[in-house]
């Protein structure tokens, strides 16, 4: 049950957006957000819907899948739509009932919410559907180098995140493990009250924590073996090479924020 | 030939934990040495000392007294550990704690990263380990989709990517399968066959051991037998009584010596045991 979690959502394939430079990704998933917040009418999401349609379209990814990541939050969106259309005051009055109200303005900005709030979502999860997790971390190190002259520890942090990925499915297996041996001694994980399964749950943690404990001490060995000395004068196998394809993207992004900020500013 | 792994007289121990308790020794006075292409493998069941004699190798721990040199490397020198560590390569009991990459290729590529060696350098040397221990085919495959066996050749393909002069294996298919275990055990034979690399094999299978040149016993921190694998293993009283098992075969035919057949105790194989056997039979 536990291997079903995907973490990082990656679906590999072959599309233009999958063959983008991951940091040119980042740069025009930012610029994107900033497209999304430029206006604040209907009208300028127009431009982010239609860049959002384009983008979902090259990336070959099915709708569903986007369809799929948009659920997780139609709770929030639901409620964001409600407190915007009963708290709106000015416009004009449709409907009232006590101190409720519904405005025509209500009903705009409660769309207007759930368009961007759907939109943010399902572009930026081109990104991580089109782009392997490990490739991301490479990225956000790269975007982050400069960083290093104030002594941020960029190569510590990605050395970190990449290990913590390769190291997810082999804990859920291990905790798969332990799930079933204690189980098997009787432990009730998935029956009982919810106070009875927290403390359960205490039977899984201890042994998951110590042989975290452990694999990290032999990891760490294994590190040392291998001569690791940290981010100094490190070589890389994977290369990140920009080409004509991401600097078009790029450009075809600006245009899109340019059309954002000139709709906007005519809309006020 | 040259040595390339010399002990002299070696002691260990590890830190009393505290003032009350004695620290506790765990090697006693080993000498040992090791020439350049040698295939050896050390024996010895649990507490025997010899995890802790492979980790005197590379660094890991250094002794409490007395010598070990690797490569003309002297282990305690800490200005030349990268040196050591390239040339004498470690490979551990658990694939998946030594592996840190979630791509294959990456994680052989990974102690080449650390060494500062150029692309063009590294994808070649990539690439060859990786056909060394045939796995070039699963190279971005991710590590959690390969058998214990293939993981522990791409661990095996890590280590010979630095191309070091010899590779110590502490216990490398204790967790495998038997098919795993055969996959690796042909793979380190290839590599010390095709590349003379020296290897040093710390195993608690007898028949593991059986397949090497020369096999090094370990009893409570100290060396009791080193020899040729037939003569060591022909001292089966010697070995039961350190608490080792001899090869099956070979105990066939110790027992059909003590019985009183004309059979030579330094058996190690089935086929020599079969014909042997043969012999005996055909000329009644």
């Amino acid at each position: 049950m536990l291997r079903d979690i995907t973490i990082g959502q990656y679906f590999p394939g072959n599309s233009v957006i999958h063959k983008l430079d991951p940091r040119f990704k980042i740069i025009i998933t930012i610029l994107y957000i900033v497209m999304l917040f430029t206006g604040d009418s209907l009208l300028c999401l127009v431009v982010g819907a239609v860049y959002t349609v384009m983008a979902i379209l090259l990336s070959r990814i099915k709708l569903k899948m986007f369809v799929k990541s948009v659920k997780p939050i139609i709770p929030f969106l639901v409620i964001t739509a409600v407190i915007n259309l009963l708290l709106v005051n000015s416009g004009e009055v449709l409907w009232r009932w006590k101190f409720f109200k519904i405005t025509d303005e209500g009903i705009n900005i409660s769309l207007f919410m759930i368009i961007r709030i759907v939109l943010l979502i399902a572009g930026t999860s081109i990104l991580t559907y089109t782009t392997s997790p490990i490739t991301l971390t490479d990225a956000i190190e790269r975007l982050l180098s400069p960083l290093k002259k104030l002594h941020f520890p960029v190569h510590e942090l990605a050395m970190m995140m990449s290990i913590a990925l390769r190291f997810i499915p082999t804990l859920i297996e291990e905790t798969d493990k332990i799930m079933s041996a204690q189980k098997a001694r009787g432990a009730e994980i998935d029956t009982g009250s919810f106070m009875n399964r927290a403390r359960n749950l205490i039977s899984i943690l201890v042994p998951l924590f110590i042989s975290s404990f452990r694999r990290a001490d032999e990891l760490a060995t294994a590190m040392e073996c291998r001569c690791y000395n940290g981010g100094e004068g490190r070589t890389r196998l994977r290369q990140l090479k920009s080409s004509a394809r991401d600097y078009i993207a790029l450009a075809v992004t600006v245009m899109f924020l340019a059309a954002a900020i000139i709709v906007a500013q005519m809309t006020k | 030939m040259e040595n390339i792994i010399e002990i002299k007289d070696l002691h260990f121990c590890y830190e009393a934990e505290d003032e009350d308790s004695q620290p506790a020794e765990v090697l006693k006075g080993i000498d040992l040495n090791i020439k350049q292409g040698e295939f050896v493998a050390v024996l010895g069941h649990n507490g025997s000392g010899k995890s802790t004699l492979a980790k005197h190798l590379n660094a890991i721990l250094l002794p409490t007294s007395g010598k070990v040199t690797v490569n003309g490397i002297d282990t305690a020198d800490e200005s030349r550990i990268f040196e050591l560590r390239q040339c004498a390569g470690m490979v551990f009991q658990n694939p998946d704690n030594q592996i840190v990459s979630s791509i294959v290729e990456e994680d052989v590529a990974f102690a080449l990263e650390n060494l500062g060696v150029p692309y063009e350098e590294m994808r070649r040397r990539v690439d060859e380990s990786l056909k060394a221990v045939n796995m070039y085919e699963y190279r971005l495959h991710s590590p959690t989709q390969l058998s214990g066996g293939q993981k522990q050749r791409v661990a095996i393909a890590g280590i010979i990517a630095m191309e070091p002069k010899c590779i110590i294996l502490d216990e490398p298919t204790a967790m495998l399968d038997p098919q795993g275990r055969k996959e690796v055990l042909a793979a380190i034979k290839r590599m010390n066959r095709e590349k003379g690399i020296t290897i040093v094999l710390i195993t608690h299978y007898m028949e593991e051991a059986a397949q090497c040149g020369r096999v090094v016993v370990m009893d409570k921190g100290r060396v009791v037998l080193d020899d040729k694998p037939e003569k060591v293993f022909s001292q089966v009283d010697k070995l039961k009584s350190i608490g080792l098992d001899v090869p099956q075969v070979t105990e066939l035919a110790w027992e059909l010596k003590k019985s009183g057949l004309d059979i030579s105790p330094e058996i190690i194989s089935e086929d020599e045991c079969v014909e042997a056997i043969l012999r005996i039979f055909g000329n009644k």
